[in-house]
């Protein structure tokens, strides 16, 4: 299977995905670690894919979203962004409202937005 | 090869001719910045769309020469 074909099963087969160097249990990069604590924070269910396995991945994730760096955030087979983006949207409780919004499920006790 | 902060400015402001750019060497190893993006032509642009643009005017530094760059774009205050 071609890696466009595999990314874009992926990003359609699960609601939430993520991108990362690492893998959810053990971060590689700062900024993976970060959403990886973010996510965890808002208890939502996500499928991690570690690019370091694997170099058609780590470019092929790039060229998919023309999106240049890693992590990269999937809600739905949308991309939403990366580290800052997800941060500042986190802060702002919008991240928490686009998961409602596509009825991903979410931990009780995360703070309404 | 680290850069320094003035070329990615350079670089930036090349792209976007408008904006008003802030970078700070986050661990004075040229090689992990975070740079402030603020320009009125993000205006009417998502998130994505504000980053992408910086990303464009960084061309193939990003993710080769500069490993690291922790990105904030917005809009001027009016």
């Amino acid at each position: 299977m071609a890696i466009d074909q595999f990314i874009a099963n992926e990003v359609k087969s699960n609601d939430v995905v993520l991108f990362m160097k690492g893998t959810p249990q053990f971060p590689m990069c700062g900024f993976s670690g970060q959403v990886v604590q973010i996510l965890d924070y808002l208890g939502v269910p996500y499928k991690g894919l570690n690019v370091l396995e694997n170099d058609e991945l780590r470019n092929g994730i790039k060229t998919y979203s023309n999106w240049p760096t890693i992590p990269q955030l999937y809600v739905k087979g949308e991309f939403v962004g990366g580290c800052d983006i997800v941060r500042e949207m986190f802060q702002a409780g919008e991240l928490l409202s686009l998961m409602k919004e596509n009825g991903v499920p979410v931990k009780d006790s995360a703070p309404a937005a | 090869m680290p850069m320094n902060a003035n070329d990615i400015e350079k670089l930036i402001k090349a792209g976007i001719p408008d904006a008003e750019v802030t970078i700070r060497d986050l661990a004075g190893d040229g090689d992990h910045y975070a740079a402030t993006v603020i320009a009125e032509s993000f205006r009417g642009k998502s998130r994505v769309q504000q980053h992408k643009l910086v990303y464009d005017a960084l061309k193939a530094q990003m993710g080769g020469e500069l490993h690291a760059l922790a990105l904030q774009t917005g809009l001027p205050e009016r």
